[in-house]
């Protein structure tokens, strides 16, 4: 089961992990992750997300697509709002199911790694003082963190080689020396 | 085609689409930003660092060699933020 909502409106993550389970008895493990908006130290108002509908579905469902067919997911949700959010909303939601946790829980990482670098959303900072900040800065730690995924998946054990963790971290090093904000044509 | 602009693009240039036909002569999504940046200090001002700007085909990521024909929908937008 694979469910991708874009959404102005809040999310109940009890009732979205109640739906990938509800009448099953083959799940063994459900991973979640949240995203909030933080008020970076009482500087920020409120973050406006702006999206492109329609290719922010698509994208993530290619996303989805692509991880359900690295691990063996019994299902699989994606939930990301729009519009004005307060410190302490919540933003997005990604949950995942699987018969053992590895495949859940790694999943739930590549989603969520690769919906920060490819789905079409931009955030705006409104201020706390009542001026209207910047649009936030892609982050190069955030493009190192999605390349780690590049390196062929040992699909079905789901577990990551050391060899892959010290590529990872000689990437981290590099993405972060060429960025911020430049440096690539493409996510793809 | 049709072209969409989002965030500090589409504040950049002041409309968030609008209908273009770029000449002949102009075949890719580079051609396509340099075409744009020539139409005004606005798309000047957008489009004055090519190399940060993401485009989207017909709701898919394509690079800046990517050919424009038959392109419906072309979308332009900084590098994305959510999550």
């Amino acid at each position: 089961m694979r469910t991708i909502r874009v959404q102005t409106v809040d999310f109940d993550i009890e009732a979205e992990v109640g739906a990938l389970t509800r009448g099953r008895a083959d799940i063994g493990a459900v991973v979640t992750f949240t995203g909030l908006c933080r008020d970076e130290d009482g500087r920020l108002a409120a973050l406006e997300l702006e999206h492109y509908p329609g290719m922010a579905e698509a994208e993530i469902a290619r996303v989805a697509a692509e991880a359900e067919a690295r691990w063996p997911l019994l299902g699989l949700t994606v939930v990301h709002r729009s519009g004005r959010l307060e410190p302490g909303e919540q933003i997005v939601l990604v949950a995942t199911a699987s018969r053992h946790r590895e495949a859940a829980f790694e999943a739930a990482a590549f989603l969520m790694d690769y919906l920060k670098t490819r789905a079409p959303f931009w955030k705006k900072e409104h201020l706390a003082d009542g001026s209207c900040g910047e649009w936030v800065a892609a982050k190069g730690e955030d493009d190192a963190a999605a390349e780690r995924w590049a390196a062929p998946a040992s699909a079905g054990s789901g577990r990551t080689s050391s060899a892959e963790v010290a590529t990872f971290s000689r990437r981290r090093e590099k993405a972060a020396a060429k960025r911020p904000d430049e440096g690539q044509t493409g996510p793809s | 085609m049709k072209a969409l602009y989002f965030a500090w693009v589409r504040e950049r240039i002041g409309r968030t689409e609008e209908a273009l036909t770029p000449p002949n002569t102009v075949r890719t999504v580079s051609d396509l930003i340099a075409w744009l940046a020539g139409r005004g200090e606005e798309y000047a001002y957008a489009f004055e660092n090519p190399r940060i700007i993401r485009t989207a085909i017909d709701r898919a990521h394509v690079k800046h060699d990517a050919p424009i024909a038959g392109a419906r929908e072309i979308a332009f937008f900084p590098p994305m933020t959510g999550g």
